[in-house]
């Protein structure tokens, strides 16, 4: 922990600024994960730009949409009737993520920029290509629990432990962002990255740019939707696997579908190759089953202590297919 | 009436929800300075240098203690407690430096920036029974013999119609108490005085004032209230000494100085990882012909505990014919502790799988094969039991959870539903203390260097003195915490309650004796209670409980979840309703934690603990504890002390995690033989 100049800006445009022009300027919301990294020493700012009162702490309607501004607390989020009933596994998601008291402070825009979890990148006295490029994952061979299995490099197998961020890619989310070329959206499920050859970084987002709002399209398919979380305890804990999903059947025929799994990669994946596979298929548990293979054919497992993360892979088939069976069969 | 057995209210109660309630860290001195501890980041080797130049060069910061640079302690063969003597590194996580500030943010700044040069030697931090270096301690926790042998195992396995021979393992676990080891500490005009989170006042005064050759009537010792130790707090760590080292240097200055949670799980002890080679050989009728445990263990290498796994197998059921054996290997880690309930916890996890193993083998009722395996008297001593109530447990603890309406393969939607039942046991025995009665304006002031570690300690020993003193409650003031009372035994071993109450039941007979029933203003007696020791008197003294699990299993998904928990206990005189039945409760949780959650995953190549925090060091959340409930039985045992009392602080987590782990075998038909029982460990058996 060092000490740091701390700026309350006057709008938005001023805290981009602020951070923009320093390359040792972070934003600050919420704080649940900033603060944390501040304390174990992996980040050291000079400067923090608390960015709460800049941008909107509104969910508002547009163009038969929801458009939730980035300083929507989690706990508001996943309050709003009308995220309740048009995207279910938004509020889902959100309910599901940490503790009463940190979703009271967690807000929409840090949430999804959170980062992963690894013991390794959490303690600074380990190799973590993450934390310090080119010093080496530790993860391999070591804690590999809750590592991922898909897109995956030899330089990082993280996974991003966002649950909000899980049921936003499944929804088509857009972010609204602003940054030193001005203002531009960036569709969610193209805001991670996997990690490559550079996981240093996690998203696609330069330093400075500020995330000023989130937009849920409008999705009819949403309003029947799930999120499920498996992990090691009932409450507070990490996702192991996740899956958020949204189902269409009619006369027995998935129409359309919405599939996308958290605990497994660097970020939230969005299963398009199980949705493919299920798209016009008839909905019983085979087709279910299959998806989900057609979406791991590239799985792989991180060898660890206690057998590695090996599990993960028959777990998310298992997940995928209780959760389709569950919503079709409320379908019907 | 008697204030013993009333359901009295924690007296501290409102202070600490109040927020008023001072802990170690918070005593209330002046113009306090702050320390932080600066830990190994390799697992064997030496420091040879240490840059100091940035920290030093931070503004607010006082000083850095360093190895050689700081004052030379008395020799003591206690290693973990020599702290910065010389550049030897044991583990990873060792303490290897210290700075103290003006904030608490500066020294912890300072921290990073000093910079030390290693030299690195390999290390070995790997547990397994195949190392060729395993060895026979001398003795085991606390002081037993590490072996014993009746009759002949082989033999009888040999020639018996069932026999379960099964490995099963518990890992390592951190104690992880809510309020972190925390010291202040101030040296003025040639004394010391430590508020200190401990559950031994004296024993830290003791072993400070050893260590830096102090008359003992030198240092003070303060703990009125302490935040949970569950044994991570019974003997002192490494911490205090540095904090000492810090009040020295600068006299006249307090120091404050709490661990992180990060470093509460590298200095202050641990449960070891045990592996529990178990054997229970039966008769047709289901009669143990045969117990036997083969128990491995780590320690450090500059110290050693040795967790007491077998000891259980020694006592709990009858078998003509038993061994137990204990095996350690003394590793480049941390130095493992006791923790809650140690020897029972671990160690009966195994057998009393496998006594489940076994019923379900021969056909028997898991209570029933119970019931057939009462000893007369405690098999391996021939002691008699001064009493023995598990059958009861068993059969009260089967009417309230309505084990009759048992039935395999029960499902409920999505989830697989099981039961389960263990049996638990922990030794009652007491140990020596003195306590203090004063008389004035008809008060009565009871002092005694006892702890309260949220167990209770200040509201039960009100109720046995008001009672000793023939008084109400309401004119007795317990004063316990502070080294400037009579001497008072640990509060470990579940032994607090009968040893302290003892003592105070001895003080009061005294001063009866002497002052009468009429005392003056100024009147005062002290006498000292003896206790029994760890080995006990002529009877074998223990405390008998039988807990019982519902598990649910996800169908698709494995998790694993525990609506209901019931435990009926025999565990003598209840003082206190109230706060007994807290500790049952807050004992089965953490058994729950234990079967279900608590692994502190320790990566050998690095030697150190990687999910060192409480969002990744999983316990047991309020969603996983829904349905927690403690009994216990009326038992009146005449031998155990003269309170009637045995202890209650540790007895409910043992068995916990079998009757868990039982009763997911009966949900799903899978055997988990090593803990955490997690979904991983499940998937592969479920439909
Ligand atoms: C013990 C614990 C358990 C948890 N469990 C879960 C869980 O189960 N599931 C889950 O999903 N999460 C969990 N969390 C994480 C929690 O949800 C996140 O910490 C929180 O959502 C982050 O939001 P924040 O506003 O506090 O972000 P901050 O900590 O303020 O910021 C996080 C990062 O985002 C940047 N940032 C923030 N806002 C913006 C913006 N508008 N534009 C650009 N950059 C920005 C910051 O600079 C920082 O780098 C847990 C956290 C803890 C501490
Ligand atoms: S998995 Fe990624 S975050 Fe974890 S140690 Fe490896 S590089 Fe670091």
């Amino acid at each position: 922990m060092r000490a740091f100049d701390y700026q309350v800006p006057a709008d938005a445009l001023a805290a981009m600024r602020a951070v923009a022009g320093n390359d040792s300027a972070v934003f600050l919301a919420g704080g649940t994960n900033l603060v944390d990294h501040l304390k174990l020493g992996l980040t050291h700012p000079d400067l923090v730009v608390d960015i709460t009162g800049v941008t909107s702490d509104e969910v508002v309607e547009r163009d038969g949409g929801l458009w939730i501004g980035a300083a929507v607390r989690n706990s508001d989020l996943a309050a709003d009737p009308r995220v309740c009933e048009r995207y279910p596994m938004l509020s889902e998601a959100l309910l599901s993520g940490a503790s009463g008291q940190l979703r009271n402070m967690a807000t929409a825009g840090g949430n999804p920029l959170q980062r992963t979890r690894c013991g390794y990148f959490q303690d600074n006295t380990t190799p973590c290509n993450k934390r310090r490029p080119g010093s080496g994952c530790a993860a391999v061979g070591g804690h590999a629990r809750y590592q991922g299995i898909l897109g995956t490099s030899e330089h990082c197998v993280a996974t991003h432990p966002s649950d909000m961020a899980v049921a936003l890619s499944a929804l088509d989310a857009v972010v609204h962002v602003l940054g030193p070329d001005g203002e531009r959206t960036i569709p969610f499920t193209e805001l991670h990255r996997l990690p490559g050859d550079e996981p240093s970084r996690d998203t696609v987002l330069h330093h400075g740019d500020l995330i000023t709002a989130i937009e849920l399209p409008d999705t009819p398919i949403a309003r029947r939707s799930r999120y499920r979380k498996v992990r090691d305890r009932a409450s507070y804990a990490f996702a192991l696997v996740s899956v958020a999903a949204a189902v269409d059947v009619t006369d027995g025929v998935v129409r359309d579908v919405r599939i996308a799994l958290g605990g497994v990669a660097h970020k939230p994946w969005r299963a398009y190759l199980a949705e493919e596979a299920l798209r016009g298929q008839a909905a019983i548990e085979d087709n279910f089953r299959e998806a989900a293979a057609a979406e791991l054919v590239d799985a792989r497992a991180v060898d660890g202590m206690d057998g590695g993360n090996a599990f993960k892979i028959p777990l998310v088939t298992r997940t995928v297919v209780s959760v389709l069976r569950g919503l079709t069969q409320e379908n019907q | 009436m008697n204030a013993v057995g009333q359901d009295m209210v924690r007296r501290d109660g409102p202070a600490k929800v109040t927020g008023t309630a001072t802990y170690a860290y918070e005593a209330e001195v002046d113009n306090a300075a702050y320390c932080h501890l600066i830990l190994s980041t390799i697992a064997r080797g030496q420091v040879t240098d240490v840059d100091v130049s940035a920290a030093l060069a931070l503004p607010g910061v006082l000083t850095v203690l360093t190895p050689g640079n700081v004052e030379k302690l008395a020799p003591t063969d206690d290693a973990e407690l020599a702290v910065l003597q010389d550049g030897e590194v044991a583990y990873r996580g060792q303490i290897v430096g210290a700075v103290v500030a003006e904030t608490s943010e500066i020294a912890r700044h300072a921290a990073e920036l000093v910079h030390f040069t290693y030299h690195v030697d390999e290390h070995d931090s790997i547990f397994t029974t195949d190392r060729d270096d395993l060895y026979r301690p001398k003795a085991i926790n606390p002081g037993l013999e590490p072996d014993t042998s009746i009759g002949n195992v082989g033999e009888a396995v040999r020639s018996a119609h069932l026999t379960v021979a099964e490995t099963y393992s518990t890992p390592m676990v951190h104690h992880s108490p809510m309020e972190p080891h925390a010291t202040t500490a101030l040296w003025q005009d040639d004394s010391l005085v430590l508020w200190e989170s401990t559950q031994s006042v004296h024993s830290v005064r003791t072993d400070i004032a050893g260590l830096f050759s102090l008359d003992a009537e030198a240092v003070r010792v303060i703990c009125p209230y302490v935040g949970g130790g569950f044994g991570a707090k019974g003997s002192p760590h490494g911490n205090v000494v540095i904090a000492v080292m810090a009040a020295r240097a600068l006299p006249g200055r307090p120091i404050r100085l709490a661990l992180t949670r990060q470093q509460m799980f590298a200095i202050v002890g641990y449960r070891t990882p045990t592996i529990q080679e178990t054997t229970v050989a039966a008769d047709r009728d289901g009669r143990f012909t045969a117990l036997a445990m083969a128990a491995y263990g780590q320690t450090s290498r500059i110290k050693e505990f040795v967790e007491q796994t077998a000891a259980p197998t020694r006592m709990m059921y009858a078998a003509p014919n038993r061994a137990t054996s204990h095996r350690i290997a003394a590793l480049d880690v941390a130095v493992p502790t006791y923790m809650r309930a140690p020897g029972e916890c671990p160690g009966m996890f195994g057998p009393e799988v496998a006594v489940d193993e076994l019923a379900d083998a021969l056909g028997i009722d898991p209570i029933e094969l119970r019931v057939r395996n009462e000893p007369e008297v405690d098999p391996e001593t021939g002691k008699p039991f001064s009493s023995r109530n598990l059958i009861a447990c068993l059969r009260e603890g089967a009417e309230r959870f309505g084990w009759a309406d048992r039935v395999a393969g029960a499902r409920d939607g999505d989830w697989l539903i099981g039961t389960g039942v263990a049996a638990s046991v922990f030794p009652a025995f007491t140990l020596r203390t003195t306590a203090n009665i004063r008389f004035d304006h008809n008060r009565y002031t009871v002092e005694l260097g006892a702890a309260d570690l949220g167990t209770g300690a200040w509201t039960v020993l009100t109720q046995i003195a008001a009672d000793a003193l023939g008084v109400p409650v309401e004119q007795v003031d317990v004063r316990i915490g502070d080294s400037a009372y009579p001497f008072a035994s640990v509060a470990g071993g579940s032994s607090g309650t009968a040893t302290w109450g003892s003592a105070i039941l001895t003080a009061a007979d005294t001063f009866r004796d002497k002052y009468g029933d009429d005392p003056a203003d100024g009147d005062e007696a002290e006498n000292t209670f003896i206790g029994t020791g760890f080995e006990g008197g002529p009877y074998a003294t223990y405390a008998f409980g039988a807990q019982f699990a519902e598990v649910r299993v996800h169908a698709d998904t494995g998790e694993i979840r525990v609506p209901r928990l019931l435990g009926v206990f025999a565990a003598g005189r209840i003082i206190n309703p109230r706060t007994a039945r807290s500790q049952f409760v807050g004992g089965m949780t953490m058994g729950l934690s234990m079967a279900l959650h608590e692994h502190s995953v320790l990566d050998p190549r690095f030697g150190h603990v990687i999910n060192h925090d409480l969002a990744e060091y999983h316990i047991a959340s309020c969603s996983d504890a829904t349905d927690v409930a403690a009994h216990w039985i009326e038992e009146d045992d005449p031998h155990v002390n003269r309170l009637g009392a045995k202890g209650i602080g540790e007895i409910g987590i043992v068995g916990t995690a079998a009757a868990i782990v039982n009763a997911a075998h009966h949900a799903t038909g899978i055997r988990v033989r090593h803990l955490p029982l997690t979904l991983d460990k499940l998937l592969a058996g479920l439909p």
